[in-house]
């Protein structure tokens, strides 16, 4: 099925072999991560391959607790020995920390069921059976549709096409063992034109997804890179001023993002989110409603269960404008007299913690065009830009690029501007919600309005 | 100290028994299906964190990781894969991986191994953070604690953390050459949380370098990055909303080389002009700013966050001029670019790891001094920003837009430094705001090594510099009009 993950070891094997080698040791209580893949990249430019790489990898992070004092270590080097050593050496190293009476594993009654991974659509054996020449062909059919969609595209930063497929295992002391495999695929092309004074207007496009068959058809990713490379050409900057602010559903999923990274046990004891304190309380639009669901099958936020073992489940972020509340996993749930919701991410470096899996906004009714109509003048957003939001207070200002719309209608591309607002009052004013629900990745949203922010540009 | 290539290399054969013979067999076989040339990349690196929440000790963190990256270069096409194992077989199945970019059938050239020293290290790699005894450590975070706390009643917690680094990388080349480096890297981290009432600010502030624990000696000390961290927390619950719309724009000395980094470091990476897609492609030789602007990129600082010795294709380090007076000068090259325009690599192929490939990055970015003061470019402006520091900023290649976000700013109303402003974003576009650099002073500065540049999703450690500098107009993206 996947790769091996050592000679004649699989994946499984060796958690439980670290979660032997760390309870010897003198681990109370200890679970282990491992992650095999190998992965492949094909890249093109004008119509030459220009790389090829292919590598198999795999990695274990053991994470232990003595005494309430936690160690995470990681490793790549898995032979018998040097396991024993790392395993002997995280033991060790936990006697830094101090005793933290929140750590420790889940309860085993939460404990996910492995076997629910094989109705999640999490692996594709056709992904895995894809050879480098298909890889090749369908790189450069994106490419190639990218240059012959529009004359005014005159060069492109290639094509490529990923293919990865891998196992997790997650092998804990309190006797959870469960492992899956997974393969993703992906597609991207960067169509560029040239503008006036030396400038080029560049266009990005990509079909990410877990199987091949919902793979977007290559023409179809190279058309939009040149599509949205093309539009940008004569792009100005407008004057500042207060307008409504249409998103387009790729840029609609950064705001759920910046919510979802707020909504976090982590951040509500560290106090560093503006939505402490609103449970229960309106926050949005009564138009609203987001939800993370990690069983949505064959999505890349998809999982049976946690980074910590733990049963995932559907939780509802925003009900028609109510903040329902935060994702926690087992440590944060503990610290702040909560329960897990099954929100554990986990790599093999780090300590558990929580965060969303597979984020959607509902769908409205309106389509697109419908939500323009109505708008004399207003801003529509295709490119965001920068790190300008503060999670501690909701206050939110990026770049952005785009089209000025006037009397409905999307009238000419602009670009340097600014979009400033805070993310509490965009979201409860927020007064269309599109019908056009589009996937990117673990995230999925349509075309949303907000009634009014402040745009700066000249 | 012994040379940092020697060192490399013999840690490589001791631990790994990483030999010439054993680099130049691998190399044969890379080079089996032809190709331009071929080199391999060792690396182990040890990172270790000590995390610090609500005043002690929260966890202990240790990873090693190391591999070899195969990589057979035809043209401008590479074959490339890698493996975690030193194992020879499946080192020798990489090379065989990676040699399929090439189609042909030779027998390869006999490759003539000489070690190469790398001559003065521009940093000290023999006493490294990570050998140091975990309470040393401690005893830094609970410093940074305290001091976060005595600043102001409202601080009402501060997270920290110390991390280290210490790699060794060993490259082997198809033309003989083998050089190595080891390379320290320590960061101290601090996020300092002001409450009154309901209203919460978080601000953050970190620095380190190449260097050991005498960093926090001979740079700075955790009590002042804490204190820093502090006072950007409790400035931001006093400031006022910033203005939205195009202003003259002061930036201060040191961090504010990020605009740089952004602005034209990244539209200058050979790579990016080799396929034409930046804004500056075949412009060398003309005005790119202006004529007060010169602009460096320096990796060989000494004991800088953003300093190597060689580079991960085993070039040195050099110092590159990239604007001279307003006149674009030269670009970033890694061997693959350099091949490309005829010209000598500039020590800027650099990677984030073993799995990952070269491209031209930057190393320490900053723009040299003029002869105004700060004060008189104060002075000079009636209404505009005063820029302090910055969490980040981004650029788009293509079209030169770039953003960054500022975390400390000011006023400033007729030549004095005013209010404290929040939320304030500059966006602009690279080369229309280095031609409108209209001042340039005095006091040039390097930022503390807390700079991550992030390209393809790969990420390196950076130093950025600049001396204060007045442009006559960015757009302030702020919410008041």
């Amino acid at each position: 099925m996947t790769a091996r993950a050592a000679e004649g070891i699989s994946a499984l094997d060796l958690a439980r072999r670290a979660v032997q080698l760390a309870r010897r040791a003198g681990a109370e209580q200890c679970d282990a991560i491992v992650v095999a893949g190998s992965e492949s990249t094909v890249a093109v430019r004008l119509g030459e391959v220009e790389k090829l790489i292919e590598a198999g990898s795999l990695g274990l992070g053991l994470r232990v607790i003595i005494g309430g004092r936690t160690a995470v270590c990681s490793t790549s080097d898995l032979s018998p020995a040097a396991l024993e050593q790392f395993a002997a050496e995280t033991v060790e190293l936990a006697a830094i920390s101090a005793p933290d009476e929140f750590a420790g594993l889940p309860d085993p009654s939460l404990f996910g069921r492995p076997a629910d991974a094989a109705a999640l659509g999490l692996y594709d054996e056709r992904i895995e059976a894809l050879s480098t020449d298909e890889k090749i062909r369908l790189a450069l059919a994106a490419e190639a549709a990218a240059l012959a969609s529009d004359p005014r595209i005159t060069n492109t930063d290639g094509a490529s096409l990923s293919t990865h497929v891998g196992e997790v295992a997650l092998v804990n002391s309190l006797g959870f063992e469960g492992s899956y495999p997974a393969t993703s695929i992906s597609l991207a092309v960067e169509a560029i034109a040239d503008d006036a004074e030396g400038k080029k207007r560049n266009g990005y496009w990509f079909s990410a997804e877990r199987s091949l068959s919902r793979l977007v058809d290559p023409e179809e990713v190279g058309r939009t890179a040149a599509r949205r490379a093309v539009d940008q050409l004569g792009a100005r900057k407008p004057a500042t001023t207060r307008v409504p602010v249409v998103f387009e559903p790729m840029m609609a999923v950064s705001l759920l993002r910046h919510l979802a990274g707020c909504a976090t046990g982590d951040a509500l004891y560290r106090g560093a989110t503006f939505l402490a304190g609103r449970e229960g309380q309106p926050l949005a639009s009564p138009l609203v409603t987001i939800v993370d669901d990690p069983r949505l099958p064959g999505r890349f936020g998809t999982r049976p269960f946690d980074g910590e073992g733990v049963a995932t489940r559907r939780n509802v972020l925003v009900e028609t404008g109510t903040f329902r509340g935060f994702l926690f996993d087992c440590y944060t749930a503990r610290r702040l007299g909560r329960t897990t919701t099954g929100s554990a991410s986990r790599s093999l470096e780090s300590a558990p913690s929580p965060s969303a899996s597979n984020l959607v906004l509902q769908p409205g009714t309106l389509t697109p065009a419908e939500i323009l109509a109505g708008i004399p003048e207003g801003l529509y957003v295709t490119a965001l830009m920068g790190a300008g939001f503060n999670p501690a207070t909701g206050d939110y200002s990026r770049g952005a690029a785009g089209f000025w719309i006037e009397n409905g209608q999307l009238a000419y591309p602009v670009t340097e501007v600014n979009i400033s607002g805070n993310l509490a009052a965009m979201l409860a004013d927020i007064d269309a919600v599109g019908s056009d629900l589009t996937w990117f990745g673990s995230a999925a949203a349509p075309t949303v309005r907000i009634r009014e922010m402040t745009v700066s540009g000249r | 100290m012994p040379d940092p290539a020697a060192v490399a290399l013999q840690f490589f054969r001791e631990r790994f028994a990483i030999d010439p013979a054993v680099t130049s067999a691998l190399l044969s076989v890379a080079l089996s299906r032809g190709g331009d040339f071929a080199e391999l990349y060792f690396e182990h690196r040890t990172n270790s964190a000590i995390t610090w929440e609500d005043q002690q000790v929260k966890t202990a963190t240790r990873t090693v990781s190391q591999g070899v990256g195969i990589r057979v270069v035809r043209g401008d096409a590479i074959g490339y894969a890698y493996t975690e194992s030193f194992e020879f077989e499946a080192m020798r199945r990489a090379a065989e991986t990676a040699a399929r970019i090439c189609a042909g059938e030779r027998t390869p050239p006999p490759i003539d191994a000489t070690p190469f020293l790398v001559g003065t290290s521009y940093y000290e790699f023999d006493h490294p953070l990570v050998a140091e005894p975990a309470a040393a450590k401690v005893a830094l975070l609970e410093r940074a604690d305290r001091a976060a706390r005595s600043y102001d009643p409202s601080i009402v917690r501060l997270d920290a953390s110390i991390g280290d680094e210490l790699k060794y990388i060993l490259i082997a080349r198809s033309d003989g050459k083998i050089i190595g480096d080891v390379q320290p890297l320590i960061r101290f981290n601090v996020s300092a949380l002001s409450q009154r009432g309901e209203s919460r600010q978080v601000a953050r502030q970190g620095g380190g370098g190449r260097m050991g624990i005498e960093y926090f000696e001979q740079v700075t000390t955790p009590e002042a990055l804490a204190r820093e961290a502090a006072r950007q927390a409790v400035l931001q619950q006093d400031a006022a909303e910033a203005p939205a719309g195009t202003l003259p724009v002061v930036l201060a000395a040191g961090d504010s080389g990020v605009l740089l980094h952004e602005a034209v470091g990244h539209g200058l990476e050979a790579d990016f002009n080799r396929k034409g897609t930046s804004n500056y492609t075949g412009r060398i030789g003309q005005p790119v700013a202006s004529p007060l602007v010169t602009v460096v990129d320096d990796g060989t600082i000494a004991a800088s966050r953003g300093s190597i010795n060689v580079d991960d294709e085993g070039n040195p380090s050099t110092r590159n001029v990239l604007i001279e007076n307003g006149i674009l000068r030269g670009y970033l090259h890694d061997e693959i670019s350099a091949r490309h325009f005829g010209v000598a690599p500039s020590g800027s192929g650099r990677r984030q790891t073993f799995k990952d490939y070269i491209m031209p990055r930057m190393t320490n970015t900053f723009m040299l001094p003029g002869d105004d003061t700060p004060e008189d470019i104060i002075r000079s402006v009636d209404r505009g920003i005063y820029a302090v520091s910055y969490s980040g900023g981004q650029v788009n290649i293509s079209n030169g837009d770039f953003v960054f976000s500022v975390t400390e700013a000011y006023l400033i109303e007729n030549g004095r430094i005013t209010t404290p402003l929040k939320n304030v974003m500059l966006i602009g576009n690279g080369p229309d705001v280095l031609s409108k650099v209209t001042r340039v002073a005095n006091d040039y500065r390097l930022s503390d090594g807390r700079w991550t540049c992030g390209k393809d999703g790969q990420s390196v450690p950076v130093g950025v510099g600049m001396p204060t500098v007045l442009v006559s107009g960015i757009t302030v993206g702020g919410t008041k009009l």
